[in-house]
């Protein structure tokens, strides 16, 4: 007899999480726990001048009378944060990598093994790219085409060092150190990340990429990307996620500011493929807890937002736009997929400040296995902001029996001349679907992707052409095994 | 080309077609018509190879391959092509682009070369033609937002790009105005030919006076119980399905009961 659907896919669903590996490399790591000390020592390691530690500390003792946030609709075992290692690097000769020769190799075998290769004769064309290792940004590429622009693209360590009039003017200028719970953890123990600059009038020659791996055990990775486009200005930043396998969930705490000034535009784009965690048991796994926010400062200036979150065991994510410039817009492109046991609880928030604000939200869901995604989403409009605009779209595709999909729009309309639309859709891929397909030809395997890839189109036509293909080829990778 | 033989269906225990018997030979097109109920799509969707059909005994036949251990999308390669009764919606993807998958994968099971993009437009550009249909579809998502008619000419015009040898056409007259279903039957008959058989499943007679067929079938409770040329759907014409069910009903009593 013809076998199934089901059945075929689930064959496929033995495949593993191909970027499970671990690297073996000598690390420095702070013993587990978190106290004054430990933010102390994570500062000294970065040889961090004084306003630094200062902002750190404050950002702790805040952080100590919070409690975490339980609204998202997510479940999950209390964390312990005394059980974390908040420092891991590996271990450097001297005074860290000058050039790629003196990172270590098992390192550069990793990204390879990972398909982002650093050298730069081997990187894609047009592609800059910063590769963060646990704590530390262990390479940053085309560093020298980009000073020729006036571009600064370095690891944040270093803008310490070499930008402190910049790092210190806009970092928590967006995401203030006591915005959350996460945020403000970040902000006491970050310990690295990418700082970006594009000055007036440039247009980044090239697209901009981190490249995010937690490798080491027990290890929590809190970076910190800080965007300032200032007027004129255009930048295209891409940011890459995976983390070896691992029974223990492992905590990733980031925060990503983005300064958007008069007439200048940024697009940031995310494809997150951090371990999911067993799809069986739920072991392992990333929670990915993560405060991104852009400030479109200046008038006509335009923040984007692309995301296809296909990994972690829980996402807690909303990456959001504040629309104080007139004219400006913000833009919000998602696909987050939930396959296994996994939970995502991730959307948006557009907040219109000035006349003439546009903001649209584009979101896909897909929940697969047993799989929870919600979209959560919250659009406001304030007094002053006369003739502001929302288009939103929320879609969910649910593929099997024993997955969910949840949608919470919340809007808040101050302003009578605001215009807002609001669009939701649940579908099922059907076995009539997938057997129209291979009535014509096609079998199982194209025919699912080729739906999920239909739905997500809108989302995926967003993002860099060479990187569009690459989350193609990785939601077909997360959904195997996806029906049944 | 297609051989049938003691069919019997069941879909959740619940026996639907239940010893049926046809042979379509290549250039032959055959109606099948019925009551509602009678078994006709089920026949239809066991050809193509939905799965949720069981069958429980007899064969299926297909170019001397046995066509029940085929996987559907095989089916679709080796030359089956349902034209469904209700075209099922695929949003985001493009007519162009599927068909474009649909056809090379079936050139590929075939050995042939796949198709460039530029081959391939020709190809569906002059193919378009036959079934009158606005090059705006090819563009669109598949049946998506498509009016009742355009669904169905759409499946007429996929049909004619991948060329099967034996064409399925599920009551693809149902829900189309006299001026679609004209345009639909041109578009079947200029795609008939000598090596290709039809399998044209209908309610209604109407559609039989624009696809002419060679053999009329009368489909009932699962069996065909009357076989003829075309006339014989004009008698159903006049005196409906009733008179068919009645004719049967003494038959039964006046000869002897077969096995069950």
């Amino acid at each position: 007899m013809p076998s199934t659907a089901t059945e075929t896919i689930e064959q496929l669903a033995s495949r593993e999480y191909q970027a499970g590996f671990e690297t073996l490399v000598e690390q420095d790591t702070l013993p587990p726990g978190l106290d004054e000390d430990v933010v102390r020592a994570i500062s000294a390691k970065k040889n961090e001048p004084e306003w630094m530690l200062e902002w750190r500390l404050a950002a702790f003792r805040h952080w100590q009378t919070l409690t975490e946030p339980t609204w998202a609709k997510v479940e999950y075992e209390p964390i312990d944060y005394q059980a974390i290692s908040y420092y891991a690097a590996p271990k450097k000769k001297g005074d860290g990598p000058k050039s790629l020769d003196e990172v270590d190799p098992e390192i550069l075998r990793t990204y390879e093994k990972l398909g982002i290769p650093l050298h730069e004769q081997k990187m894609l064309a047009g592609v800059a790219v910063d590769a963060v290792f646990d704590s530390v940004s262990v390479a940053t590429t085309f560093q020298s085409k980009l000073a020729e622009a006036g571009v600064i693209f370095c690891p944040f360590s270093e803008a310490v060092q070499k930008h402190p009039e910049l790092v210190k003017k806009y970092l928590g200028s967006v995401v203030p150190p006591k915005d959350n719970f996460f945020a403000a953890l970040n902000s006491a123990v970050f310990s690295d990340g990418s700082f970006v600059y594009i000055p007036k009038g440039v247009r980044c020659p090239m697209e901009l990429s981190t490249y995010f791996r937690i490798n080491a055990k027990n290890t929590g990775q809190f970076e910190r990307t800080l965007i300032v486009a200032e007027e004129g200005s255009h930048v295209s930043y891409l940011e890459g996620c995976t983390a070896p396998m691992r029974d223990e969930n492992q905590l990733h705490a980031a925060v990503v500011e983005l300064v958007a000034a008069e007439d200048a535009t940024i697009k940031y784009s995310t494809v997150q493929n951090w371990y999911p965690g067993d799809p069986e048991t739920g072991k392992g796994g990333i929670y990915n807890f993560v405060t991104k926010r852009g400030l479109c400062a200046g008038d006509r200036s335009k923040i984007s937002w692309t995301q296809v979150e296909t990994g972690s065991a829980i996402t807690w994510k909303y990456p959001s736009v504040i629309l104080r410039g007139n004219d400006t817009i913000g833009e919000f492109y998602s696909v987050a997929v939930t396959n296994g046991r996994q939970q995502a609880d991730t959307g948006t928030k557009m907040i219109h400040v000035g006349n003439n604000t546009k903001s649209t939200i584009i979101s896909k869901g897909i929940s697969a296995g047993r799989g929870q995604n919600t979209y959560r989403g919250q659009v406001e409009m304030l007094k002053g902001a006369h003739n502001a605009r929302n288009y939103s779209q929320c879609d969910s595709m649910l593929i099997g029996e024993d997955c969910g999909a949840h949608t919470f729009p919340y809007i808040d309309v101050q302003n009578p001349s605001a215009q807002m639309e609001h669009e939701a859709s649940t579908s099922k891929i059907g076995e009539d679907q997938i057997f129209y397909c291979n009535s014509r030809g096609l079998d199982e395997e194209t025919a699912v992707s080729l739906i999920v890839n239909g739905f997500c189109k809108e989302v995926f036509r967003e993002l860099p052409m060479e990187f569009a293909v690459e989350a193609q080829k990785l939601l077909e990778v997360s959904l195997e095994g996806s029906v049944g | 080309m297609l051989k049938i033989q003691n069919l019997h269906v069941s879909i959740e225990d619940n026996e639907i077609l239940k010893g049926l018997d046809l042979e379509v030979k290549p250039g032959e097109v055959h109606a099948i018509m019925g009551p509602n109920g009678s078994g006709k799509s089920t026949l239809a969707q066991v050809l193509a190879g939905r799965d949720e059909y069981e069958v429980t005994e007899g064969s299926i036949d297909f170019q001397g391959e046995d066509l029940l251990e085929m996987d559907p999308e095989i089916r679709a390669c080796e030359g089956i092509f349902l034209a469904f009764q209700y075209p099922v919606e695929i949003p985001g993807v493009s007519n162009t682009y599927f068909l474009k998958a649909a056809l090379n994968a079936v050139r590929k099971h075939r050995g042939e070369n796949e198709l460039d993009a530029v081959d391939f437009l020709r190809l569906v550009r002059e193919r378009m033609k036959m079934v009158e249909m606005d090059e705006t579809l090819l563009n669109r998502p598949v049946n998506e937002g498509f009016s009742g008619g355009e669904k169905k000419r759409n499946e007429i015009f996929h049909m004619s790009v991948l060329e099967p040898k034996l064409a399925v056409l599920d009551e693809t007259d149902s829900g189309l105005d006299i001026d679609a279903l004209r345009i639909v039957a041109n578009g079947v008959n200029s795609l008939r030919a000598e090596d290709r058989g039809f399998l044209v499943i209908t309610h209604y007679q109407r559609l039989l006076d624009y696809i002419v067929p060679d053999f009329v079938h009368v489909l009932v409770d699962g069996r065909i119980v009357r076989s003829g040329g075309k006339e014989l759907a004009h008698e159903l014409e006049d005196k409906g399905y009733g008179w068919l069910e009645a004719e049967l009903a003494s038959e039964a009593t006046s000869a002897a009961p077969v096995g069950a």
